[in-house]
């Protein structure tokens, strides 16, 4: 009787105290609507004087810095894992404390987007990130409505042409980092070819794909690009979950593909179902973003994988030094922003790591362009002879001089991957 | 068996109750409300050691804690309880309409297609008009199929409208395609952005108060139709019985149409309410789930429109804070999924109480098994 009273009162009190909250905080709610003079507006002519001081004097002071970041999933989605990482090395390089940083997690491609961007501008927050290609609109809208606070837009390519000076893109040269672990996938096909397993004219490859547009292509390409490097009787087939992060419908295109006759699996999609369907079948697969070892031991070769950690540091810095940040930002492997993650020795091909080294380093000194036209056609024909001849292909010509596409160049097409092209030797159920 | 040792034995009774009113079962409510938190203060602080206290300071934070935080939260009550109060006529009827989501979808839709294709072309009052009109169109049409199948063929409206979700959900993949921006991406992205072409326009600086408009408006009529015309009371005998309907001359083919038409027509707006209204955008997510917790909001609330708010405004209310929690204790949005499902849980229980006591009564068990034998 007395325990029953006791969590009762227990009850009692949480309640009132609950209730008491909700009262408080909707009468301030009420109060500033019934003025008629939204949050917004009076945040942002706060803000507005922010940013006068500011641009009299240098940069916003690190104690008064906030930070708000908006992801699409959370810590168990490889894709937005990469990304936590990445704001949590900006952390500990520029010494912010914990409550600086505001991160919303699990945030749709949709006016929750918009609501959850408000929301950090009027916390205080000077500049926000978002992390997914569908966030773009929203983050412009919310641009838009707070002039004086930075938006960061990963993946997206309308800065640029938005107009607005606090509207930025992000994005990595990250086809470097597939060309990579293409060459790594490419060098364990070879392996299998030599002792007799797969035989040279079925040497095919599985490719989960998200979405069929630019960036998932090229995506593919550059990893096949690399693949055909040191195995050029490679051929691959691609096809489509239409979602990011679907586990199960991920793991089902893995499994048909290799029912299919896929003797290697690759991935732009953001979590471990494939992994796990390639570790079921014991097929060899490359992973993104993540180290897949864990999920396939004995399947997961490396992984194409991005470190966002150095574009989060040069925007937060730009912020405290009171310089502008770009419009448009991308850096590759030579600036640490691209990688693979360790190769596993226990299932890649021997030698490996000694072509991994070299590859590397001929990409970060500038010998070895991706894209290199003199390395892919397209119906028997090579994009410099397509673009001679016009018609549709005459839109790629500002991108490609010197003999290679120069994909995700902000001076030329953006950061966001622009390579858009199904060249010969894969297949796509789509087209 | 005779001869067994006779004895008694306690056994616990349901007794419908009749010394119900409204003010004992708003007691009973409030009662569960309080257990249902104090239960969820034991899970969290077995789950996260966190104190429950501050974790519920965070939703209400989450939820109401700033101007532009309540107005989402509005926002997002008056979309609930539009279509909860669209569910209402067919529920009443006993048609069990689980078709909202597609009809939202196709109202909304519908809405988009205005937006791209109209929006350069119209005023924006007159873009106003032809949206509520076509997604409420749309949505008629999608609550038109089943209810005529009910009507003339009697199939089950339950599988038909569940099943109407789905073509409605190809079809919006379908338009998402056609519609997207770059091409492949799935995205379509904010519509009008620059011109805000079809946008529903912004009271008193208030860019959600057209939606409140709206939704109260609707359910004002919505209720005094059910309550006080000649129509509403049509459709509550349809609902108790075909036979007694028929028997007072009531067309029931005509009523099912008329009934179904109505419920359908208001989720379409609601397609039009969240498309126009709050996301500019329209994809196979658009609706959310919402058409069948809405289903659950109706219920709770027995159809009542007061009612209705305090259970939508429950629901949104968590959903909301559910975004704070995450942020501020690193806490997934399934902390507030549990939380949510015990408060259900309880008010559910509530309902039984408030129908039924229970009571312990004494029962002869010998005699009891010899009559057996």
């Amino acid at each position: 009787m007395k325990r029953k009273l006791l969590s009762l009162s227990m009850a009692l009190a949480m309640t009132a105290s609950l209730l008491a909250g909700c009262r408080s905080s909707a009468d301030q709610g009420s109060a500033a609507a019934s003025t008629q003079a939204p949050a917004a507006d009076t945040a942002a002519t706060e803000a507005a004087t922010e940013a006068a001081t500011e641009t009299a004097g240098s940069g916003i002071a690190k104690e008064d810095l906030k930070v708000g970041v908006i992801y699409i999933g959370d810590e168990n989605e490889g894709y937005t894992a990469a990304h936590m990482d990445g704001i949590k090395q900006m952390k500990e390089s520029l010494g912010l404390s914990d409550d600086q940083v505001i991160e919303k997690t699990n945030i749709p491609e949709d006016e929750s987007c918009y609501d959850a961007a408000a929301d950090l501008a009027e916390q205080g927050c000077q500049i926000v990130f978002a992390n997914s290609f569908g966030h773009e609109t929203y983050m412009l809208q919310a641009a838009a409505d707070y002039p004086d606070v930075q938006f960061c837009h990963a993946t997206g390519y309308q800065a640029k042409s938005s107009g607005l000076a606090n509207m930025h893109n992000y994005f990595t040269s990250v086809y470097e980092s597939r060309y990579v672990s293409g060459v790594v996938a490419g060098l364990k096909l070879n392996e299998m070819i030599d002792d007799g397993t797969v035989k040279k004219e079925d040497c095919k490859i599985g490719y989960v794909g998200a979405f069929p547009y630019a960036e998932v292509i090229s995506g593919f390409t550059s990893f096949f690009l690399g693949v055909r490097s040191v195995c050029p009787d490679a051929t691959m087939e691609v096809r489509y979950t239409n979602s990011w992060a679907d586990m199960s419908a991920e793991n089902e295109m893995a499994k048909s593909l290799i029912a299919d006759g896929c003797v290697l699996i690759s991935q732009h999609a953001d979590t471990t179902g494939a992994p796990t369907a390639c570790e079921a079948a014991k097929v060899p697969c490359v992973g993104y973003n993540v180290d897949m070892t864990t999920v396939a031991p004995d399947a997961a070769l490396t992984s194409a994988s991005i470190s966002w950690g150095p574009y989060y540091t040069y925007a937060v810095q730009s912020l405290l030094d009171g310089t502008p940040i770009d419009t448009d930002w991308c850096q590759g492997y030579a600036d640490g922003a691209d990688k693979i993650t360790p190769i596993n020795e226990k299932v890649c091909a021997e030698g490996t790591q000694e072509k991994v080294d070299e590859v590397e380093s001929a990409i970060k000194d500038g010998s070895l362009h991706v894209f290199d036209t003199s390395t892919f056609t397209i119906g028997g024909k090579s994009l410099d002879d397509l673009i001679a001849e016009g018609g549709d292909y005459a839109k790629y010509a500002d991108s490609t001089k010197d003999g290679y596409y120069h994909e995700s160049d902000t001076t030329l097409n953006g950061s966001a991957p622009s390579f858009d092209i199904l060249i010969d030797g894969i297949t796509s159920i789509t087209e | 068996m005779a001869g067994t040792k006779t004895g008694t034995k306690n056994v616990l009774h349901m007794v419908r109750r009749s010394d119900m009113n409204r003010g004992k079962a708003l007691v009973i409510r409030l009662i569960a409300v309080l257990l249902s938190l104090s239960v969820c203060a034991l899970v969290i602080v077995a789950i996260t050691g966190e104190n429950p206290l501050s974790v519920y300071s965070g939703i209400a934070a989450g939820a109401v804690g700033t101007s532009r935080r309540v107005w989402v939260t509005i926002r997002e009550i008056a979309v609930l309880l539009i279509i909860a109060v669209g569910l209402t006529p067919a529920f009443r009827m006993r048609f069990w309409n689980l078709g909202a989501e597609g009809q939202i979808l196709i109202g909304g839709a519908a809405t988009a297609a205005v937006m791209i294709y109209l929006g350069p072309v119209f005023q924006d009052w007159l873009l106003f008009i032809i949206i509520l009109a076509v997604s409420m169109a749309a949505g008629m049409l999608w609550g038109l199929l089943p209810a005529v199948f009910k009507a003339y063929f009697n199939t089950n409206e339950t599988l038909f409208t569940l099943m109407m979700n789905y073509v409605a959900m190809q079809i919006v993949t379908f338009f998402v395609v056609l519609w997207e921006k770059p091409k492949g991406s799935n995205t379509v992205g904010v519509i009008n952005q620059t011109g805000k072409e079809g946008w529903f326009p912004q009271i008193a600086g208030q860019q959600y108060l057209v939606n409140v408009i709206l939704v109260t408006v609707v359910t004002i009529l919505v209720f005094v139709y059910m309550k006080y015309s000649k129509q509403g009371y049509e459709l509550s005998v349809v609902g108790e019985s075909y036979d007694t309907a028929r028997y007072a001359g009531i067309d029931v083919k005509h009523v099912i149409i008329r009934t179904m038409l109505i419920s359908s027509a208001v989720c379409g707006l609601a397609g039009a309410i969240i498309v126009a209204g709050a996301s500019h955008t329209i994809s196979t997510s658009t609706a959310g789930g919402r058409g069948f917790t809405a289903v659950i909001v109706a219920w709770l609330a027995q159809f009542h429109p007061v009612a209705m708010i305090a259970t939508s405004g429950i629901l949104v209310f968590m959903q909301q804070g559910a975004i704070q929690i995450a942020t501020q204790y690193g806490l997934n949005e399934n902390a507030s999924d549990i939380i949510t499902g015990i408060i259900l849980f309880f008010l559910v229980g509530a309902e039984f109480f408030i129908r039924y006591r229970l009571e312990l009564t004494k029962v002869e068990t010998g005699s009891a098994v010899g009559e057996n034998k």
